[in-house]
């Protein structure tokens, strides 16, 4: 330490004037006050996306489906006249690093709007932080944490439905048809134990109930070891899982089962991105599946699903046009493109040029109710409550028939209608 | 389902888990046993194994076994390769100071993972096993790949304890690390073993990969686990101690799955942590490891 003190103070004058020019030059370099040239009299939106961590898979998809959206946005000529730039932020999946692109969106971009943030621990931890920074944040995310009074003015969730809407429209469904006696398998965190929480209550209100409740931390890696909590008097088993491990988990699960296995309902984020012809998943053959938005093409494709997978890239199995390999997460994914429709549409109601008009923007959005299915919405007609600033509209339940989906049940806007005393039109802008 | 299915199952998972620990903390065992590093990129040489299990599964078409073989082969070769490069550039020249090596190595494990996120991407790939059969046990399935996993295991660690006891190498590696001084005085060039048993050191953890990725998948942040059940066992069974790593791996890997199956996988991970903690408070050395000279 002494020879290392003693050759900083040795250096010559010249040597540091070198390293401080060579310091401020780079400083100004593009690379680092880039944020600060973005183009101006656009309307700029950040996209916190999950490149890596444990939402890669969707951060991937959410990523191009984002891109297309833009893409057809500026083609119709972009926003009360301004072009939309995107601009995207990696936040590893991770909380703490999602809060800190949003102050990233906010101080150095100073972008209009926030869209497209998907995990529900990320959203948690980001979305008071937007409040603060009174940035208009539009998460995807399917946690009922709007629902539940928990977030702020400021967060809006019109692109997808909320877990307590889905379990709340399908119980009925799940409770008819499957089975009354259900054993849960999901992830550890706020997500799952919605599905935990919500499920419990909405199958109860069926006249069944949960006979096991299986938590599953997210970043795990091996299965087996959870299954013998399944209860013999299980006759339906629901599952939901999430991040890199999905496709271990329904291969153990099929291993550990066999053929005299009890009706399986899944969420298909425990499939999401992950082909269905893979030998090991010949079990879930005439099993069934929760999707928000059918990821193979069905007998009945609206002209609206046609054009969204061409602007995307997806064929009808919901594989990427490029590489059939490469399997979409078609049942989230659609969420952040019907945002940016909205968002288009809250722009244009409080015609948007600018920052300063950041309050305007919330209370248009507040004023929305009514999305009718179209190029914008291909998923399907939507209600949006300006209260709770959340959207809610239909469920699929799909068999697995062949190695593919097929759609069973449709629900309506109105099956997963739920009560709250979430307003948050109330609170101060 | 009864007490002894159950058993059975936790016994069958806790057995695939200290077969796979078995290798792998076998490797660390012998880079700190012979060389003084502690190599905390360990569990990066794991993650390449399997990801290079992928590459070649992927390359390789016909049946999944075809390419699991080609796996078995290359990957702890082109891994050692890697290792033994790093060697040579890295911690050769920081004279295997036992502080920087530590740096060194925190440093490599992030230069590993970020390389893979690069160029092999951010998802979890499956790969196939090399055969695909199911056990049918009256009260539940087991996949025939893991019982293999267990056998294989067997296999490698046998053929490790015959290098290190009957070989001439072995031989060298042991006066290594008996005596570093001592040996270099009769002629063994210690600097070039160093470098040859961090790179077989990383080889054996680069085979736990490519056993453990048609179990699991593969993905750039699988590392992380295998390295702190490794330093676990290693501490556990004494530093250095090969006979000591493979009890310690059979304990941590019977334990670890006992417990989860019976209780909960986040309890088996305290009792690990608590036996390390024991271990270090009332045997320092750990169960087998002699006090340093």
């Amino acid at each position: 330490m002494h020879r290392d003190s003693k050759t900083f103070l040795a250096l010559s004058r010249r040597n540091i004037l070198k390293t401080a020019g060579g310091a401020a030059a780079l400083l100004a370099s593009p690379a680092i006050l880039r944020p600060g040239f973005a183009q101006s009299g656009t309307i700029k939106l950040g996209a916190p996306i999950h490149r890596t961590g444990i939402g890669a898979s969707y951060g991937r998809w959410y990523e191009r489906t984002a891109t297309a959206a833009v893409k057809v946005v500026n083609e119709m000529g972009g926003i009360n006249g301004r072009q939309v730039e995107l601009i995207v932020e990696d936040d590893g999946t991770d909380p703490k690093r999602g809060t800190e692109v949003i102050e990233k969106f906010a101080s150095q971009y100073k972008v209009d709007a926030v869209f497209g943030h998907l995990f529900s621990n990320v959203v948690a931890a980001a979305a008071p932080r937007a409040g603060e920074l009174k940035m208009p944040y539009f998460i995807c995310s399917e946690a009922s944490l709007l629902g539940a009074g928990k977030l702020n003015r400021y967060t809006f969730q019109p692109g997808i439905t909320d877990v307590r809407s889905q379990v709340t429209s399908m119980a009925p469904w799940i409770g008819d048809t499957l089975g009354k006696k259900v054993t849960m398998i999901y992830p550890d965190y706020n997500f799952g134990h919605d599905h935990r929480d919500f499920f419990t209550a909405a199958i109860k209100a069926q006249g069944g109930e949960v006979v096991g409740k299986i938590a599953v931390p997210p970043t795990e890696t091996s299965f087996t070891r959870y299954f013998p909590q399944i209860p013999p008097s299980t006759e339906v088993i629901y599952h939901v899982m999430v991040g890199p491990a999905v496709l271990t988990f329904v291969k153990e699960l099929g291993d550990y089962l066999g053929s005299q296995r009890p009706e399986i309902f899944g969420f298909i984020d425990s499939l999401e991105g992950v082909d269905f012809a893979t030998p090991q998943l010949g079990f879930l053959e005439g099993s069934y599946f929760w999707e928000a938005y059918p990821r193979y093409a069905q007998a009945n494709q609206s002209e609206f699903d046609k054009f969204f997978r061409e602007k995307v890239g997806v064929d009808a199995n919901g594989a990427s046009v490029k590489d059939g390999k490469d399997i979409s997460t078609y049942s989230h994914m659609f969420s952040i493109w019907e945002t940016l429709f909205v968002m288009k549409q809250a722009m244009e109601l409080s015609n948007y040029k600018g920052e300063a008009q950041k309050k305007d923007l919330v209370t248009a959005m507040e004023s929305i109710s009514t999305l009718a299915e179209s190029r914008e919405h291909p998923q399907g007609a939507k209600l949006f409550n300006g209260k709770t600033h959340q959207v809610f509209g239909s469920q699929n339940i799909s068999k697995v028939e062949g190695g593919k989906l097929k759609v069973v049940h449709r629900t309506s806007i109105e099956d997963g209608l739920y009560d709250t005393d979430a307003d948050y039109t109330k609170m101060a802008l | 389902m009864a007490l002894g299915p159950y058993l059975f199952l936790a016994t069958l998972e806790g057995l695939v888990q200290a077969a796979v620990l078995c290798i792998t903390a076998a490797g660390l065992s012998l880079v700190f046993g012979v060389m003084r590093v502690v190599n905390v990129a360990h569990g990066e040489f794991v993650m390449l194994g399997a990801v290079i299990a992928w590459f070649a599964a992927s390359l390789v078409t016909g049946h999944p076994a075809i390419g699991f073989a080609v796996a078995l082969v290359i990957s702890p070769v082109i891994v050692g390769a890697i290792a033994f490069a790093s060697e040579r550039l890295i911690l050769k020249r920081l004279d295997y100071n036992p502080e920087a090596t530590i740096v060194a190595t925190i440093g490599l494990l992030y230069i590993l993972q970020q390389t893979v996120l690069i160029v092999y991407g951010p998802d979890a790939r499956p790969v196939d096993p090399p055969f695909y059969y199911t056990i049918r046990f009256p009260w539940f399935g087991y996949s025939s790949y893991k019982l293999f996993v267990i056998a294989a295991a067997i296999v490698i660690m046998g053929a490790i304890w015959f290098v290190l006891q009957k070989t001439k190498a072995g031989l060298i590696m042991r006066a290594a690390q008996f005596d570093r001084e001592t040996a270099q005085a009769f002629g063994i060039p210690v600097d070039r073993v160093s470098a040859f048993v961090f790179a077989a050191g990383a080889g054996l953890a680069a085979l736990a990969g490519v056993l453990v990725v048609p179990i699991q998948q593969a993905h750039y942040l699988m590392g992380a686990d295998p390295l702190l059940l490794s330093f676990i066992v290693v501490i556990i069974g004494g530093l250095g101690s090969m006979s000591g790593t493979v009890v310690a791996a059979i304990l941590i890997g019977l334990s670890d799955g006992i417990l989860s199956v019976m209780f909960s996988p986040t309890l088996a991970k305290m009792v690990s942590t608590l036996l390390v903690a024991l271990v270090l408070v009332f045997r320092p050395n750990g169960l087998f490891g002699k006090a340093a000279r």
